[in-house]
């Protein structure tokens, strides 16, 4: 290396520190916006397919103490999720419905991150960096709707089958549901939306226009949650 | 000037030894968390923080409280606070690292704690925290040695140190308003979510911070030959006074915003923390105790005869102290968590090594302060 090529990468290097991440590009195809509805009704009681798919290809430990539990996607009463909504819709109150990251257009944990290990890509998802998370749990007093959970000890011998193909996670991280994007680069849709053998739950890009999710929106009321919030949340449920 | 700090009589040297051994013990119980991780503690999935938090946002306050000292001596020439301000800066150096340690025992990972400096994010305000916790411990530092030193070589402190001292000043109001915004920013959590935290912040701690520094006082003039003197104490007490009840007044106005606007969200935090939900209600009897030594000790120092008297001054800022510990700690952070974003009411209990990790940091600080004061003492008194 002669003198020339160190100052070139010293240059590079305080390019590097100086340029703020938002404005590099963070991954992921620019100009697709990812988005998912749920059928409020669709899905039966007692079913888990979902949660089981993505559990399972995502490595996710099964923790028996419920107060330290992983989980990508869960169910709810619709009245948990949906605590503004009138008591008077008897027909879906009690009913148990899926939930996930909302993978927010506005998400209120990346900019509260002290280290960016939580981020929003170019196409909406909202992910993680496991590499670099420092567990200060900042995001999960962020995070509106307790999609985040928190490794409070090693998951790997809560893990009934690693899958080789995804990471597991240490002991000290935060994590949640990425929408599959490892799946999505493989051009296949979400493990759980697969997984749904009612159809209840579909996924698509919000902006295209003739895709399953714009279509499912522009003939059916949807909600979002704590929609009041701005966070403009990319799950959607169909009533 | 800090060789001074081990020489001492007999008992001197058995208290620091058994600051030791408290902090060895701490030490012990966070190994025992590094290897388990934080499993050991009664955080969970609902309460995500708790101990530890609540009192990194108590001794950022203790911090912040020199002010209450530095700014009528060195803006008002208020004479009498001559001695008691080294008191002052010194015990701002062991309460940010104190606030320091909190944040380190809380992490998951904290062999990546560096990641902070190696990929800075100013839109946390975590960021935010570790630049004005860090710039005001070396402004402590550096103002209370030095001022110290020039003292112990009979000169005048150089003159670059009174600029120091003088943004001190704003730099102790920062870096409680940036505490509080940690907290303020978010809107997931609605008791947290309402811009009083800050000026509420700053009340209590303008309290609590002078109340320790009293105590300290007091016990200082009865073991050696200095005295920060009377009137500085009294005057002290009334910095005291008026910053409580600001506090309480502050809190007022928030119970009235809240109970009075009832939007659900926003009240369950308060009805969970003062009466309970559903039989869990482990805060309700530390918070009516916060009311009762809070309100108590207000009244009790608005009496001057009361405060006259050692005793009496002495147990209401073991009042005030505690008091405010549940008020901004404990009774802030949790409830803050309950319910749940999903409505859940997952009740949090500290665990034995969590206790003893906050017991064992809370030595540290104490022996900390303890060879700061040696050396100041060796300083203004036995030269």
């Amino acid at each position: 290396m002669n003198r020339r090529d160190f100052l070139r990468l010293m240059a590079l290097g305080a390019f590097s520190i100086v340029v703020p991440a938002e404005l590099l590009p963070a991954g992921g195809t620019p100009g697709k916006r990812w988005a998912m509805t749920i059928d409020l009704r669709a899905c039966s009681n007692g079913c888990t397919d979902c949660i089981e798919a993505c559990h399972r290809i995502h490595n996710v430990p099964d923790i028996p103490d419920g107060n330290r539990r992983i989980r990508w996607i869960w169910t709810s009463p619709f009245e948990a999720l949906f605590p503004e909504q009138p008591d008077y819709r008897r027909d879906l109150k009690g009913r148990s419905v899926m939930a996930l990251c909302n993978h927010c257009e506005n998400p209120p944990c990346v900019p509260v991150c002290p280290v960016k290990a939580t981020f929003k890509r170019d196409d909406g998802i909202v992910m993680m960096d496991y590499h670099r998370c420092i567990g200060c749990r900042y995001c999960m007093a962020a995070c509106p709707y307790g999609a985040r959970s928190f490794n409070w000890q090693d998951p790997r011998p809560f893990i009934h089958a690693i899958d080789k193909d995804y990471p597991t996670r240490t002991k000290g991280v935060v994590e949640k549901c990425s929408f599959c994007e490892e799946r999505l680069a493989k051009n296949l849709i979400p493990a759980c939306v697969e997984a749904c053998k009612e159809k209840g739950l579909a996924f698509g890009d919000l902006n295209e226009e003739r895709s399953q999710v714009r279509l499912l929106l522009a003939s059916r009321q949807a909600m979002q949650r704590k929609a009041h919030l701005g966070t403009k949340p990319k799950v959607f449920y169909l009533l | 000037m800090i060789e001074k700090a081990l020489k001492g009589s007999g008992p001197y040297r058995t208290w620091l030894s058994f600051l030791l051994a408290v902090v060895v013990a701490g030490f012990i119980s966070y190994l025992y968390q590094w290897h388990r991780g934080l499993s050991v503690t009664g955080l969970s999935r609902s309460v995500s923080w708790g101990l530890y938090i609540a009192n990194f946002t108590f001794f950022v306050g203790v911090a912040a409280s020199a002010v209450t000292v530095v700014l009528p001596y060195y803006l008002h020439n208020v004479k009498e606070f001559g001695k008691i301000t080294i008191l002052g800066e010194f015990l701002a150096v062991p309460a940010v690292l104190m606030s320091f340690l909190f944040i380190i025992v809380d992490l998951g990972r904290p062999d990546r704690a560096f990641n902070m400096i190696l990929h800075p994010t100013p839109t946390s305000l975590l960021f935010w925290d570790m630049i004005v916790l860090n710039g005001y411990l070396l402004l402590n530092l550096l103002i209370g040695w030095s001022t110290l030193d020039a003292e112990a070589k009979e000169e005048k402190p150089l003159p670059w140190i009174r600029f120091l001292i003088l943004l001190s000043i704003p730099w102790a109001v920062s870096i409680h308003t940036v505490t509080a915004f940690i907290y303020q920013a978010l809107v997931a959590r609605p008791l947290w979510h309402t811009p009083l935290w800050a000026p509420r912040f700053l009340a209590s701690a303008f309290a609590s911070g002078p109340a320790l520094l009293i105590l300290m006082s007091l016990f200082i003039r009865r073991v050696s030959r200095f005295d920060p003197g009377d009137a500085a104490i009294q005057k002290v007490a009334t910095i005291i006074v008026y910053s409580l009840l600001v506090n309480i007044f502050l809190l007022t106005v928030e119970l009235f915003t809240t109970l009075y606007g009832s939007v659900p969200a926003d009240v369950e935090h308060l009805r969970y923390l003062f009466l309970g939900i559903g039989g869990h209600k482990a805060l309700a009897p530390w918070i009516w105790l916060s009311m009762v030594l809070m309100g108590g000790s207000a009244l009790a120092l608005l009496s001057a005869r009361l405060r006259r008297r050692e005793g009496a001054l002495a147990l209401t800022c073991v009042a005030i102290i505690v008091g405010v510990w549940i008020d901004k700690g404990l009774g802030l952070v949790v409830p803050g968590f309950i319910p749940s974003p999903l409505g859940d009411i997952t009740e949090y209990g500290p665990t034995l090594p969590e206790v003893l990790i906050v017991i064992g940091v809370w030595a540290f600080g104490g022996l900390l302060i303890t060879l700061l004061y040696r050396v100041a003492l060796y300083v203004k008194v036995e030269r």
